[in-house]
């Protein structure tokens, strides 16, 4: 008569939360680790890379005429000079670049999000994509093909700034796309419900609304084209000294300056190699970060 | 008795005749205009690049396609193919990407589903980094740097696995590393960035009910992710990869600065040196002078856009599909 | 300046999709007319016809008349943008311009129309933010953005906006859907003192608004799914509500559907 204890005990339904199996737990262990394990992978170049070129470049900065003197009548093997020559043309390039890619580039990404329907309009988005897989070494060729070869004109930075522009060209329509396209429909129609005409509505309403993101895709995609080489190898000569002038003369930019003293095999063209990597990575750094400010500012003032 | 019409504020794919402003129908022009012109760009790419390689290739006393010669020095006597420098080429970006794609796709997973939220962003941050590194530098990097770091790896490599062609001996000495592979790594860390942002963006997008279905089920976060996340993502993945491979195939002046050339033709090995198509036309740029032996580059050139433009097409086409679906 | 609008046969299209069915109604000059019915019976679509803002929806089309003083605002010689110039609109929800400050948002319509002259902007923009019943609570900072203001001040200020360019006719469209109880008290007020001014049409989901604040109310149905909606009855609103002359307004003022 007497119940066991043990039986009492004994839950009358089984336990709610059976184990994972071993195999299942394993898997996932296995899963976590190797995918923490690709993203310190990604980390290793990074590192590595920066580190690789800070330390061999940096001595080259601390010197002031690293940025007030350019190499005009340096000897190769001399520790003296500058990259400020190059820093000139690397910006006057991207510049001019810019000149021409911003104010197309926005206008074809507002006929693509206001205007474009049907067949032009897709061939357009496609041509787009293409145009942004398009190798700069091929888009410099084409710029030979049409500017120096076709037309006869001499090779200038100009030349090199066309070439850029076909680079960044796609990177401003899509950003200015995917702004375009935030902006909510209905501030479009309450302009219009004001009697303001399409085109006034785009360039007063639209266009401001998404200005900040543009600023930040332009800022962006002049960074992603200041470090371009190829244009530069075959489209303009290189110089030692300053000049300003992007229609004619050589004009050594970060990319060439870095490419020529590569074949100066002196401890003083090495140092010139990586400060000047150094300071377009630099340079590059802050036209990102200027974009990544000009994001945030805006994301204040829009909410 | 119908009033009957149809207007046009600007709004197009309705006909009008109606009013239509001046200011309208100037600032629609105008955007047209804009769109066309990156059309006729791509157009224009193609037919000048045709019509300077069209004389040389007439010019050619080899086979374009399967000659390994790129003589040019002689205007009347140009000797050039292809043959080396599509082996080079695709086998540095087929390196690219083996070594690219897997690592991407776990960061990519580490971004979107184990990395905490509030670190998602700053480490996708620091990868994308990687995308704000020029070309040059990495070059620089890749020959001064990983090169001789890489390279008693690549003969112990070389030494074990020789009996397999691709680790067979190449045609140029591995001191200094110059090689394929070394190319191949470094090109794979310029991929990483391109790769990992499409498909983080895809695998965001996997919807929050199918996961959490899954977790209703009991299912580990393995689980879920293999029976979500991946089959979701994965033609968002594959369409990203062919844009790394696109990026790959025309990668110029790393590979110019890393790979050695080499007098030997190539042999399929992963330390062979040798040229790409887009480092071959950049190590000639300074000697383009003569209209036919520039053609010889300029039709390698036209190779490249051709190939790049499949490649991005194909991309395209495996995105957009499954945007239709 | 409040004008009358007689709707005559009006049918809509969207594509090949027949949205609206021969719709006639009158709306006299300084009154206050609700739009009521169950969702998609084409009550907006009838609204956004008035002013020609349907036509932002690409391949939407009109047969019929809209007349505004007896001038078919469908007339080849017409210029969409004229049309909405007279006869303004507000929104469901408050839509002001987010790059501009509450005076600036008030302006927008006329410096986007060419006005330059300062003084002249500000009195309008005062004037407009008093009928707005807003001048009280904004004075102090007509510099903020437009932004910063509460959804139901938001929503007035887009009132004082469509109402700074002068128009003849003010639509809304569920002004006060996106709203609380206290904001759309003030907006009910609000649509009272602007019909001594303008002719207004309104549409709501909200019966108990429609008697509140309408003179006349039409009523909207669809028979079935993929049927064009079509308009049942307009009458004074107070006959609507308790004696309506057809079944179906009075089972759907009942409660009894939609």
């Amino acid at each position: 008569m007497t119940t066991t204890a043990s039986t009492l005990d004994r839950p009358a339904t089984p336990p709610a939360f059976q184990a994972v199996s071993g195999s299942r737990k394993i898997k996932n262990m296995v899963a976590t680790v190797l995918v923490v394990l690709a993203f310190l992978i990604a980390l290793v170049p990074l590192v590595w890379l920066l580190i690789s070129v800070i330390a061999r470049g940096y001595q080259a900065l601390l010197s002031s005429d690293w940025w007030t003197h350019s190499l005009k009548g340096v000897l190769p093997k001399e520790f003296a000079g500058g990259a400020y020559h190059a820093i000139i043309g690397t910006l006057l390039q991207t510049i001019v670049c810019a000149v021409i890619a911003v104010p197309v580039g926005v206008l074809a990404a507002i006929y693509l999000v206001e205007y474009g329907r049907g067949r032009l309009a897709r061939v357009t988005t496609f041509m787009v994509d293409i145009l942004s897989g398009v190798p700069s070494i091929v888009a410099a060729l084409f710029i030979y093909a049409l500017f120096l070869s076709t037309f006869g004109l001499g090779q200038s930075a100009f030349a090199v700034s066309m070439a850029l522009v076909l680079l960044m060209l796609p990177v401003v329509v899509r950003s200015t796309e995917e702004m375009l396209r935030l902006v909510p429909q209905e501030l479009r129609e309450a302009s219009y419900a004001l009697g303001v005409p399409k085109w006034k509505t785009i360039v007063r309403i639209v266009l401001p609304t998404a200005l900040s993101g543009v600023v930040t895709g332009v800022m962006l995609a002049m960074a992603r084209v200041m470090g371009e080489t190829a244009p530069v190898l075959v489209l303009v000569g290189y110089s030692k000294s300053i000049n300003f002038n992007i229609f004619d003369g050589n004009m050594t930019s970060l990319p060439l300056l870095i490419y020529s003293e590569l074949n100066n095999p002196n401890p003083a063209g090495q140092l010139r190699v990586w400060g000047a990597a150094l300071t377009l990575i630099i340079l590059i750094m802050l036209f990102n970060l200027v974009a990544a400010l000009v994001s945030r500012f805006s994301a204040i003032k829009t909410k | 008795m119908i009033g009957a019409m149809t207007s046009d504020s600007g709004q197009p794919g309705v006909r009008t005749a109606a009013v239509r402003r001046p200011g309208d129908t100037i600032f629609r022009t105008l955007t047209t205009g804009a769109g066309l012109a990156i059309v006729i760009a791509i157009a224009l790419i193609g037919l000048f690049l045709l019509i300077k390689a069209v004389p040389s290739l007439a010019a050619d006393k080899d086979n374009f396609l399967i000659s390994a010669n790129f003589v040019t020095t002689d205007p009347n006597n140009l000797m050039f193919g292809i043959r080396d420098l599509l082996i080079v080429t695709v086998l540095t970006s087929l390196v690219a990407l083996v070594i690219a794609m897997p690592v991407s796709l776990g960061i990519a997973l580490f971004l979107t589903q184990y990395a905490p939220p509030r670190l998602s962003r700053p480490f996708a941050y620091m990868v994308d980094l990687l995308a704000a590194v020029p070309s040059i530098v990495y070059g620089l990097w890749g020959i001064l740097v990983l090169g001789p770091a890489l390279e008693p790896f690549e003969i112990w490599l070389n030494s074990t696995f020789g009996w397999f062609p691709l680790f067979a001996t190449g045609n140029i000495p591995i001191s200094g590393a110059g090689t394929i592979f070394t190319v191949g790594v470094v090109l794979a860390a310029m991929l990483l960035p391109i790769i990992t942002s499409v498909t983080r963006e895809v695998f965001r997008q996997t919807p929050v009910m199918q996961i959490e279905g899954a977790l209703a089920l009991g299912a580990t976060k393995w689980e879920v992710i293999r029976t979500t996340v991946l089959p979701f993502g994965r033609s968002g993945y594959i369409a990203a990869s062919m844009l790394g491979l696109g990026r790959a195939l025309g990668e110029t002046v790393a590979v110019l600065l890393i790979l050695h050339s080499s007098p030997k033709p190539a042999n399929f090995s992963l330390f062979d040196g040798g040229y790409t198509f887009a480092s071959k036309i950049a190590s000639a740029a300074s000697e383009f002078s003569q209209p036919l032996p520039t053609g010889a580059y300029i039709s390698a050139g036209l190779v490249l856009f051709v190939l790049t433009f499949v490649v991005n097409a194909v991309a395209r086409s495996i995105a957009g599909g499954k945007a239709a679906k | 300046m409040a004008k009358r609008i007689d709707v005559k046969d009006l049918n809509i299209f969207y594509g090949k999709f027949h949205a609206v069915d021969r719709v006639t109604l009158a709306v006299p000059p300084r009154s206050v007319t609700a739009f009521i019915g169950p969702s998609g019976c084409g009550k907006s679509t009838v609204l956004r016809s008035l002013n020609r803002m349907h036509e932002v929806t690409p391949g939407a089309r009109v047969e019929g008349k809209v007349l505004l003083d007896g001038e078919d605002i469908y007339a080849s010689a017409v210029d969409p943008v004229e049309v909405r110039r007279t006869i303004g609109m507000v929104f469901q929800r408050p839509n002001p311009f987010p790059t501009m400050s509450i005076r600036d948002n008030v302006v927008a319509g006329l410096r986007l129309g060419g006005m330059r002259n300062k003084k002249q902007l500000d009195e309008i923009a005062e004037r407009s933010l008093r009928g707005a019943n807003l001048w009280a609570e904004v004075s102090d900072r007509l510099d903020k953005p437009g932004g910063s203001l509460s959804g139901g001040q938001q929503q007035r200020l887009c009132i004082a906006r469509a109402i700074a360019v002068q128009p003849d006719v003010l639509l809304m469209d569920e002004p006060c859907s996106a709203l609380d109880p206290i904001s759309t008290l003030a907006i009910e007020d609000l649509i009272g003192e602007l019909k001594k001014d303008y002719t207004i049409v309104i549409v709501t989901h909200n019966m108990q608004q429609a008697a509140r604040v309408s003179d006349q109310t039409a009523f909207f149905n669809l028979h079935g799914v993929g049927q064009p909606g079509r308009l049942v009855e307009i009458d004074d609103t107070e006959k609507i509500f308790s004696n309506p002359g057809q079944q179906a307004t009075e089972d759907y003022i009942s409660g009894r559907f939609g």
